[in-house]
């Protein structure tokens, strides 16, 4: 079954053009939990009260401000806010291609797949993911969605384009603005021993081998008690580390690998 | 992003809080890698700001949120609530916090790598939340040597792990002597080109029009980022219009109190680098002399 998109518009990059649908490529699951009142399971709301008197404060008498300085706040009004939107705008701007990695791993917050709008427009749209599928590039978009400015970048995944929205305004930390740690250096034959050990339990990405069990235990509960059975509770057991001799123990590690690929 | 349940929402916020209140590591464990343990202390690569904007009443005094009954028109005490699931109309299912204790995977400070991929098979669609780790124990040695190990094989280490309560894949990255961790999502919580109904792909692509695409991603050979790339635009905006009002004295109120949660914001950066400089630090501090 197809998905809807949740937004169409035109990619522009230099002279290209190229009509876009954006599909969500990730979706939340999980159990959705509401907060009730445990009388009567009325659904619990979220009032604004005043900090001392504990007297909800009606919508009408709610206004939004910023604090410039302790205490003094300067208020803003919805129409100042509104207008402090971007223009509406339907394109999906490729401001520039930078080499692949560029853009920080920690400023990238969701993707979304990007289709061709039109059966007109499907070779132009395989050309680009195909330019960019060599992983060398990546594109660094930007446009207007629900009235806010986004901004992304552009990759291509087997085959297909990918826009992952980056995270803006946020605090990031970025490998190559820290210091590797120090002290001991490492051993030239420890080094040889653990990429020996890496290269043994080397294997292809299958993603399909993990399940979200704890999700799935909720949902089993949550079924259970619907239909009203009982749940028993376990206890977890934590586990405790232990001294290492590096080279001893990567040898056993080793030997270890190398006796499981032969059993299969 | 939206938020997954009530559950991990009020986690997130408690661990917000606690992270505010003082900078350590959301997670202290050890990778395991082979025989090998590599204690570790995991940091967030990214904390999101809140805006600025807060909600006041007409005196300008910052507010705080209440839970509410609606029917009784009264506060609610957090002992009175409890999570539910609606699992048909307006029939509720309740669930206590010892219930999904219960639940909770086991609490391991492990990451036993099991499998090594090659890096660039990791779909970025998977990844989720980026980490930062730092040697946790005394010694930086296993450390150095996983990066090492993974770096100079260009490959990433996989494996589960407890974080919150909940369980996560997780994959083990090494960049410039330093390791990183992304958790991923679990694939039913990815969909495929198929599954959102791209097209597949035509038999041929016409040259001229391959030739055209291949120009666009090699032009503008700039290789550095716009500098306001990662800027938040609307609330720079935001500080904008604020202080001409407030060069114009226009709505400005004076209350006799300070916002709420105005505590000084936590320099992560440099608890990190501190962190990376000298691991155990804290825990050699408090060592007693004899």
């Amino acid at each position: 079954m197809a998905a809807r998109a949740i937004w169409n518009g035109t990619l522009r990059a230099g002279n290209l053009t190229l009509p876009v649908q954006v599909f969500s490529a990730a979706k939340d699951k999980g159990v959705q939990f509401h907060l009730l009142h445990a009388k009567d399971k009325t659904q619990v709301q979220q009032r604004m009260v005043h900090p001392e008197t504990g007297e909800p404060v009606p919508k009408e008498r709610i206004r939004r401000g910023v604090e410039v300085d302790p205490g003094v706040f300067v208020f803003v009004e919805p129409e100042e806010v509104e207008a402090l939107a971007p223009p509406a705008s339907r394109d999906l701007r490729i401001e520039r291609f930078v080499p692949a990695g560029t853009v920080p791993a920690a400023a990238i917050d969701r993707p979304y797949w990007l289709g061709p709008h039109g059966e007109a427009e499907h070779a132009r749209y395989f050309a680009l993911a195909d330019a960019l599928d060599k992983g060398t590039r990546e594109g660094i978009a930007s446009w207007v969605m629900r009235k806010r400015q986004y901004r992304g970048v552009l990759r291509a995944e087997d085959g297909y384009l990918v826009l992952s929205t980056l995270r803006l305004g946020a605090t990031l930390i970025r490998t190559e603005d820290l210091e590797a740690p120090g002290g001991e250096s490492v051993d030239a034959r420890e080094r040889t021993m653990a990429k020996q050990l890496v290269a043994a339990l080397e294997g292809p990405f299958d993603p399909s081998a993990f399940k979200d069990t704890y999700r799935a235990r909720v949902e089993e509960l949550v079924e259970a008690k619907a239909r009203g059975r009982r749940t028993t509770v376990r206890k977890f057991k934590p586990k405790k580390p232990a001294g290492q001799d590096l080279s001893r123990l990567l040898q056993a590690s080793l030997k270890h690998a190398a006796k499981k690929q032969k059993a299969g | 992003m939206p938020p997954r349940s009530k559950r991990q929402v009020d986690d997130q916020e408690a661990a917000q809080i606690l992270e505010a209140a003082r900078p350590r590591s959301f997670w202290s464990g050890t990778i395991t890698f082979g025989l090998v343990s590599v204690p570790v202390d995991l940091y967030p690569a990214a904390r999101e700001e809140r805006s600025s904007l807060r909600t006041l009443d007409e005196e300008g005094t910052p507010l705080r949120r209440q839970y509410w009954c609606p029917k009784e028109e009264r506060p609610l005490d957090a002992d009175e609530i409890v999570r539910g699931v609606e699992v048909s109309d307006g029939k509720w299912v309740t669930v206590t916090d010892a219930e999904l204790e219960g639940l909770e995977p086991e609490k391991t400070r492990d990451i036993s790598l099991q499998r090594f991929v090659p890096r660039q098979d990791l779909p970025p669609a998977y990844f989720e939340t980026g980490y930062v780790l730092t040697p946790g124990g005394r010694s930086t040695k296993a450390y150095k040597l996983l990066a090492a190990a993974m770096e100079e094989s260009g490959r990433a280490g996989i494996a589960t792990f407890v974080l919150r309560e909940r369980e996560h894949v997780v994959a083990i990255l090494a960049e410039h002597g330093i390791l990183r961790a992304e958790t991923l999502r679990f694939p039913d919580e990815v969909r495929s080109p198929r599954e959102v109904g791209l097209p597949a792909r035509p038999k041929t692509i016409p040259p001229t029009t391959a030739k055209a695409a291949e120009k666009a991603v090699a032009t503008g050979k700039g290789t550095a980022l716009p500098k306001d790339l990662l800027e938040d635009p609307r609330e720079a905006a935001m500080q904008q219009l604020v202080q001409k009002k407030l060069r114009q004295k226009k709505d400005v109120a004076r209350t006799e109190e300070a916002g709420p949660e105005m505590s000084e914001p936590v320099d992560l950066l440099s608890v990190i680098r501190e962190r990376m400089g000298a691991p155990g630090g804290t825990k050699t501090r408090v060592r007693r002399r004899t």
